[in-house]
């Protein structure tokens, strides 16, 4: 008892609610990202257009088969160290400021943080658009062919076709994977600590270690707990939604 | 009759009007793609990455000798003792959320649960630390095949589980027909059939594993990644990890071939994928991969969901 009493007193010196915000807020604006750049890649793999098809299929194979935290390192020792990519602009730091600290700054250089937390959103939605691109084409495969034939029948173009037909029933057909790519996406967060994000959860317990080695085992608990109960709903959720959403046929 | 491509799902076959906005969108395409390198190029240029200097430092005897070689090396040693470790430890939890009893059951749904949702990194630096504090020999090497086995390990356990579950229900009943008790019919009936039609799922694996093996350079283990790095610091970064990125795309893209192909021929032999495994090959996200948690292994709806899935396998056998 007194171990954990002593436990929880050192622990309230750590910003630990704090660093796990950060993750979800990753997770946020990477998987809209990811969404995004993955729905447009998804469109041009399916498109009649085959210059379209072959950037698409490049694209998706060369970020799925690329480590993550390669992507992660370069997004700070490529992008921003050789070619200079900087967003440690106003709007940029007050987009973090506000995410991240609820609009009051902290005393150290907050433009820098920012930068690399972009960077990291960035990267982090990138890689994971590769995901969102295979999963939503494994939605494609489930619509039967016959919907397609319908909607050229009554004369839609191509965008018309997969923009009122077949994506809306490849996304629900979709839900299970993309909830696991999503899934994925929110452990993957952490990997932003080698990008320069230091306030997010595996930076925070490598430091709390570090000054509390005593508490080890009960630091590590701590964390991966807090994902435990991150993960689990968001598959139970993703479960149900697969269910509930799947086209009956 | 063939079956249909997935591309040619959306659309018909052009005539001369379609072909030729093809033909313009093709060259709109090209020319997107041209300027894009371009800039690309150009940005370069500026910022004087072309640089010949920078480039040799990659391509010289010493870089390959004493970094990427020697990085590739220990980035296939840790993944492949991983995924041998991740196997023993997927069939001793795997068998066990099998078991007829209740304790070990729940021990190991737990186990696997667990160290399912945890994310590697967390697993790898805590890992890194307690056995720095246990002054054990190699903490970077042994976290890293550490914290890739119970991740991995727990996805196969997983995949076992349910590559029982989806045998034919002939299979157990002719088991005890013939009068094996559970854990027999178990180790000598089901879980080898689950594992033959594993196979390509270890595959997948194994590039999962590879992949996260990359988290090691946070650990400093002298991994792919972190050798690139230290040969390029401090100017050559971009040019050292270029090189090593091809490295790690085309190890795992034909490790990935690997998988269609032994899948491809599994489904020949009848040994079809269960829908879960299948998912299991493109979603393996990564690094931190993939999960299929709590998906129950019997189909929302049995009727038709049967149908649609027969179908959804007719379009995999194209395309995969």
């Amino acid at each position: 008892m007194t171990l954990l009493t002593r436990y929880l007193e050192f622990m309230a010196n750590y910003p630990v609610f704090r660093a796990f915000w950060v993750n979800i807020t990753l997770t946020v604006f990477s998987g809209a990202l990811a969404l995004i750049l993955g729905t447009i890649a998804v469109t041009m793999r399916i498109s009649p257009i085959p210059s379209l098809r072959a950037v698409s299929t490049f694209y998706v194979n060369v970020l799925r088969d690329i480590p993550l935290t390669v992507v992660m390192v370069a997004m700070t020792t490529v992008v921003y160290f050789s070619l200079d990519v900087d967003f440690s602009g106003q709007l940029a730091t007050d987009f973090y400021v506000g995410v991240v600290y609820f609009g009051q700054a902290p005393e150290t250089s907050v433009g820098m943080m920012a930068n690399f937390y972009l960077l990291a959103i960035i990267g982090l939605g990138l890689y994971h658009s590769s995901f969102i691109a295979e999963a939503i084409r494994s939605g494609v495969n489930t619509v039967p062919l016959g919907q397609a034939e319908a909607a050229r029948a009554v004369g839609l173009t191509f965008l018309q076709s997969a923009r009122i037909v077949i994506l809306p029933q490849a996304f629900r057909g979709a839900i299970a994977p993309i909830g696991n790519t999503i899934i994925a996406l929110i452990k993957n967060t952490t990997v932003a600590s080698v990008t320069g994000v230091a306030v997010e959860t595996s930076a925070t317990m490598s430091g709390m270690i570090e000054m509390g080695p005593q508490f080890i085992i009960l630091i590590f608990l701590t964390f991966a707990l807090g994902y435990v109960i991150i993960v689990i709903p968001v598959g139970v959720l993703t479960t149900t939604l697969s269910r509930r959403l799947a086209v009956k046929r | 009759m063939s079956q249909p491509r997935e591309h040619e799902l959306l659309f018909d076959a052009p005539g001369p009007k379609a072909k030729r906005r093809i033909l313009i969108v093709n060259l709109a395409g090209v020319v997107v793609v041209a300027a894009a390198l371009a800039w690309a190029g150009f940005k370069l240029h500026e910022r004087g990455q072309w640089d010949a200097a920078l480039w040799g430092k990659a391509f010289t005897a010493e870089a390959w000798t004493a970094y990427f070689l020697p990085g590739l090396y220990h980035t296939l040693l840790a993944a492949v003792i991983a995924i041998v470790g991740a196997f023993v430890f997927g069939l001793i939890f795997g068998v066990g959320r099998l078991a007829t009893i209740k304790p070990l059951r729940w021990a190991s749904d737990v186990i696997v649960e667990f160290f399912r949702a945890v994310p590697v990194l967390l697993m790898m630096i805590f890992m890194w630390q307690f056995l720095g504090l246990l002054h054990a020999p190699d903490p970077s090497f042994w976290a890293v095949v550490i914290a890739l086995i119970v991740y991995n390990g727990s996805v196969c356990a997983d995949l076992i589980r349910s590559g029982v579950h989806n045998l034919p229900t002939g299979q157990h009943e002719a088991a005890a027909a013939i009068g094996l008790t559970r854990p027999q019919a178990l180790a000598q009936v089901l879980v080898p059939q689950a594992l033959l039609s594993m196979l390509p799922a270890l595959i997948a694996q194994l590039v999962v594993a590879l992949k996260d093996s990359a988290l090691g350079q946070a650990i400093a283990y002298s991994e792919l990644l972190r050798e690139a790095r230290l040969l390029g610091t401090p100017l050559a970064t971009l040019q050292t990890i270029a090189v090593a990125s091809v490295i790690f795309i085309l190890i795992n893209y034909g490790l990935g071939k690997l998988g269609e192909y032994l899948a491809g021929r599994m489904r020949g032999r009848g040994l079809a994928l269960d829908e879960e495994m299948a998912e299991a090959i493109p979603m393996n996200v990564s690094a931190i991969g993939a999960r299929t948690m709590i998906v129950s292994p019997e189909p929302p709806m049995p009727y038709d969901e049967s149908a649609r899935q027969e179908q959804e396998l007719k379009h995999r056998r194209h395309h995969i």
